[in-house]
């Protein structure tokens, strides 16, 4: 079987600077997997790159066998990717009802979408009480909820998350976490961005380890935990 | 006279010609928030749209119906120019695309005077327009014309509270007005998104447009620029790249504009665009995002 998602020696630029250099990665059908590494690695680049959002310079981005290199972020969502963007990004002028609605932007089965809805609702109590409030008066928590229920709406197989703890409570950061745990259990392929290396090593099955655009170290969650190196820089040491 | 009839004739032009503003600017705005691209071309539009009734008129048919010609010409106009000019500029830097539509004001408004000479036309009415209503023993007058701006201002304007809060492109209006970025992430069609906006800004433009001509009775290839450029005023006092702040500007400046003539000497009123200009300045000083404050965000 094709894996859900290969990136085969993927280049990317930014004007001069090389953002990424040549990485590959695999993910199959229902696995979680980590993007690991400090500010400026090339993960949100990497994220970016699947998404559509940036167009690679060299390599290619294979979702379930086909190229999508060169699709636009529409259609990439079309068929079955969400990115949850780094900074959560909803619309905040918009009440959180019709952020929700425009996750589904590219789906047709509008008796569908209205069931979905109501399942966000159940899936973050919060968001389904507060529907007709505007998303910029939600707090950051409940903003990253959204972000998430947002890119759910498309009914992705693949969702890409970058950053979904940034500036949460410890507490949230579990709650979203758990969140996450649920939708793997029931089958969203998952690829995480994440700073907070030790939540998101609990999460996942594998992680890799970027440096300046490059792998620099790979493995299950279970080996990286114990990579004296991996602990050293992303597990705050001597623990 | 006395002070209140005074205060209440001045509303009613205020009203008037505040929904023409607001009319002209909504659609600057909406434009302005989705590509941050200042259509100068917006403003000939308002000629597309009087010239179009005018011919319409001219031909035989009805005025009403020659309404909605009008109405329909701008929108088609407005189709148009996004897909011959803007569409290849898409992306480009601001100051290419600002330049573009200098390049499509010119191209129109000579276009225009080829077509029809730069004098002004007579802009046939139908007698029952004039019809003028006597409030107050004749101390409050409008006509039938104020009337059909307000009624189809308010008609245009509740058709897009509907239309970008109830319909799937109206959201991704929004959406994309917010975040390019984010909104291409869900899937928004930015393409259609961007049609749309230019045929609803053109089709508002060309029913100004012949508001407009209908209010001072001709229409001339250079009509639009004027009042776009007052309506750009209206939109940045509102707060540039918002519908509500569009619309709330275009009564401010529509209120301004009528209060400076209005009670201050009638020395003053020559001055009236100076005045209006100087207090914009004010207001952005200590008000950058206009009214409601919009802050734009640095797209990607």
């Amino acid at each position: 079987m094709a894996d859900m998602l290969a990136l085969e020696s993927l280049t990317v630029n930014y004007g001069p600077v090389t953002a990424l250099k040549g990485i590959d990665l695999s993910l199959r059908e229902g696995e979680a997997v980590a993007l690991l590494g400090a500010n400026g690695a090339g993960k949100s680049t990497t994220l970016r790159t699947v998404s559509g959002i940036v167009r690679p310079r060299q390599g290619t981005v294979r979702y379930r066998g086909r190229d999508i290199s060169r699709l636009d972020p529409g259609e990439i969502v079309g068929l079955g990717v969400a990115h949850c963007p780094e900074g959560r990004r909803v619309f905040a002028g918009m009440t959180v009802m019709e952020n929700l609605k425009l996750g589904a932007s590219r789906r047709r089965d509008d008796a569908d979408v209205r069931s979905d809805l109501g399942r966000m609702g159940e899936l973050f109590p919060v968001l389904g009480e507060r529907g007709q409030q505007r998303a910029g008066t939600l707090s950051g928590g409940e903003q990253q909820m959204l972000a998430i229920a947002r890119a759910l709406m498309s009914r992705p197989r693949l969702l890409l998350l970058d950053e979904p703890s940034l500036g949460l409570a410890p507490l949230l950061v579990q709650t979203i976490f758990d969140t996450l745990a649920e939708l793997k259990r029931e089958g969203v392929t998952l690829l995480l961005v994440e700073q907070n290396a030790r939540v998101a090593l609990d999460l996942v099955d594998r992680a890799l380890v970027l440096r300046t655009g490059n792998v620099v170290a790979s493995g299950t969650a279970e080996e990286l935990k114990r990579d004296p190196q991996v602990v050293e820089a992303y597990l705050g040491g001597g623990r | 006279m006395n002070i209140v009839d005074y205060v209440t004739q001045q509303v009613v032009n205020a009203i008037s010609l505040g929904s023409l503003y607001a009319l002209i600017a909504v659609g600057l705005s909406l434009v302005f928030g989705i590509l941050n691209l200042i259509n100068f071309a917006h403003g000939d539009m308002m000629m597309v749209g009087a010239f179009a009734a005018l011919l319409l008129q001219s031909v035989g048919v009805p005025f009403p119906i020659a309404l909605v010609g009008g109405i329909a010409f701008g929108g088609l106009a407005g189709f148009v120019m996004e897909r011959v000019a803007f569409r290849p500029v898409r992306g480009a830097p601001d100051v290419t695309m600002l330049l573009t539509s200098l390049g499509v004001t010119y191209i129109l408004e000579n276009l225009g005077i080829l077509l029809f000479s730069a004098s002004p036309r007579n802009f046939p009415l139908p007698t029952w327009l004039g019809h003028v209503y006597k409030l107050a023993a004749g101390r409050i007058t409008f006509t039938n014309i104020n009337v059909l701006t307000v009624v189809f201002s308010v008609l245009a304007f509740l058709f897009l509270y509907w239309f970008v809060t109830r319909t799937g492109v109206g959201l991704g209006m929004r959406a994309t007005a917010e975040d390019l970025v984010a909104a291409r992430l869900v899937g928004v069609r930015v393409n259609l998104v961007v049609v749309v906006a230019f045929v609803l800004a053109s089709a508002f433009a060309g029913l100004a447009g012949m508001l407009w001509a209908a209010q001072v009775g001709v229409a001339y290839p250079l009509m639009g620029f004027t009042p776009m450029l007052k309506s750009f005023v209206a939109a940045i006092i509102g707060g540039f790249g918002s519908i509500e702040g569009a619309l709330l500007g275009g009564y401010v400046l529509g209120a301004l504009e009528i209060a400076i003539v209005a009670f201050l000497p009638p020395s003053v009123s020559p001055y009236r665009d100076a005045l209006v200009f100087g207090l914009l300045i004010v207001l952005l000083l200590f008000r950058p995002g206009g009214i409601t404050n919009v802050r734009r965000e640095v797209k990607l």
